[in-house]
């Protein structure tokens, strides 16, 4: 037994994991979620937004990390749209604005048809510069972002009335996946103007523990991985949860099954791997 | 000059400007002058960084070096997906011109540059990232071990997170009480308290070690003593 351990073939760790991740996934399996702190707070900051309240939805993310972000995306235009929020959508990162047409797809058209489009949400599309643009965003935003994603000069769109910087408006909504992300918004644009600015993100499990350290005062709240994502797809649901809700809203607590069988497998190989350790180490092999 | 002196000048200049406008509100217009060449140079360096890509796998094919048939692929596949966005293959018109191809939207539904990033792009970028988990268990039966006290402190943390993170902290302690002394041992706020404090603090100190050499590298830039951004090994 101890030689079979020892010399295990990582083939076989390999198809272990394939069946921890794919047997729940299979068997359509969802634990249930019950939200953090952080995340509820990221939650109530939106839900104490009025009907016509702006929110800045920043999609700084790439399909390497959809897996994560994707459903925390989702679930925060899902919240937006049934509180009425007019929806300023950007992106940082090249290929953010699929996400946009995503959201703008799977969710307003589809969910929320009376949305207009330039009443109610506006794509402004991608921007290169990084924290450049975000810098200039927070003292004025419509000198960089003279028309939106479509052409159209924002002047002829009637929700740019009004909007000058990013202190005009209530909440940023930020999805991010590294550089440029969640970091620099908060470094950028709710530094320009602490009083100003609330910002809630979502973000990868690497990214979480360097974000930390900006809840609460710099941050409102924190979506952590896939399980913030779920966490806050299970009080949106709670609250606004129809008769069968389509698989996209529950896109996260569908994945806290694999994720805790992934787990599970994790902590037992670990825990294997050391008793093999301590047996070689009384066998002097170690 | 024109090489080495006018970019460190401007480089300077520029940075000086942010740092007082900092300090000095008036100067906010010429701060936000400043972002924008720093955003319109941003958006030079993608097409450098396209010339630049094409240069050096064009050099790696015809020197036929070691791995060069990757490089006919990667030139393959930047060419091909820039001439499907530039010339807007496949792109639908819109309603209010339908006369006008080059109108539409590149990123449309339906359009070429959609289905290379829905059927392509997507799906290699995900499964490479997938991919992580497999070899993050591999390397965690190989290597993880409680060789001494720091490495069983990690350990720990690591089963604590690990389980926390998950519906099996919640099951795993539900013995404990949901209020007092004891709530803070079941997993799932054991988890929220390692992240709040002790990786806090962590990244707190790192932050402001990186904050401290970030401005030390800048004011060694802003003063001309630094000057490796400019090329040339100095």
């Amino acid at each position: 037994m101890y030689e079979f351990l020892r010399d295990l073939d990582r083939r076989v760790i390999f198809s272990l994991m394939a069946l921890a991740v794919a047997v729940p996934i299979l068997l359509q399996i969802t634990p249930p979620e019950k939200a953090t702190p952080i995340v509820r707070d990221a939650f109530e900051t939106i839900e104490a937004l009025e009907e016509g309240d702006r929110v800045y939805m920043a999609f700084d993310f790439d399909p390497a990390s959809a897996g994560e972000l994707q459903p925390m995306a989702t679930a925060f235009v899902r919240h937006a749209c049934e509180k009425k929020l007019k929806i300023y959508f950007t992106a940082l990162w090249p290929v953010g604005p699929q996400f946009i047409k995503n959201a703008e797809r799977d969710v307003i058209s589809r969910d929320f048809p009376d949305m207009v489009y330039g009443e109610d949400y506006v794509d402004l599309g991608f921007k290169t510069g990084n924290e450049g643009v975000i810098k200039l965003v927070a003292n004025d935003l419509r000198t960089q972002y003279p028309q939106d994603a479509r052409g159209t000069p924002i002047d002829d769109i009637p929700m740019m009335e009004g909007v000058a910087s990013i202190r005009d408006f209530d909440v940023i909504m930020n999805v991010s996946a590294g550089y440029p992300g969640t970091k620099e918004w908060v470094q950028y644009a709710v530094a320009s103007a602490p009083d100003d600015v609330k910002l809630v993100a979502g973000c990868t499990g690497v990214q979480a523990p360097l974000l930390y350290p900006y809840y609460p005062q710099q941050m409102s709240g924190l979506l952590a991985a896939i399980k913030g994502a779920a966490e806050y797809e299970s009080l949106v649901l709670g609250k606004y949860g129809r008769e069968n809700e389509p698989g996209m809203y529950q896109e996260g607590l569908r994945r806290m099954a694999p994720q805790l069988s992934g787990h599970i497998l994790m902590v037992g190989l670990i825990f294997v791997g050391n008793l093999v350790y301590f047996m070689a180490r009384k066998r002097g092999e170690a | 000059m024109m090489k080495r002196t006018i970019p460190m000048l401007l480089a300077m200049a520029a940075g000086i400007v942010m740092i007082l406008a900092y300090f000095f509100p008036p100067l906010t217009p010429l701060q936000d002058k400043t972002t924008v060449w720093f955003n319109i140079l941003a958006a030079v360096a993608f097409i450098l960084g396209g010339g630049n890509l094409l240069k050096v796998h064009l050099k790696k094919v015809s020197d036929r070096r070691e791995g060069w048939a990757y490089s006919m692929i990667t030139l393959a596949a930047f060419v091909g997906v820039l001439a499907i966005g530039l010339f807007k293959i496949g792109v639908n018109p819109l309603d209010e011109f339908p006369a006008q191809r080059m109108a539409g939207d590149f990123r449309a539904e339906g359009s070429g540059f959609w289905y290379v990033y829905e059927y392509v792009f997507a799906p290699l970028t995900a499964t490479i990232f997938s991919m992580l988990a497999f070899y993050v268990a591999s390397a965690a039966f190989r290597a993880f071990r409680a060789k001494n006290l720091e490495a069983i402190l990690l350990l720990g943390t690591a089963f604590v997170i690990l389980l926390g993170r998950t519906a099996a902290g919640v099951f795993l302690t539900d013995f404990l009480p949901e209020e007092g002394i004891l709530a803070n041992f079941r997993l799932e706020n054991l988890t929220v308290w390692i992240m709040n404090n002790p990786v806090t603090a962590g990244n707190r100190a790192i932050m402001i070690g990186i904050a401290l050499g970030t401005a030390s590298v800048s004011l060694k830039i802003l003063l001309g003593v630094d000057r490796s951004y400019l090329g040339g090994g100095d």
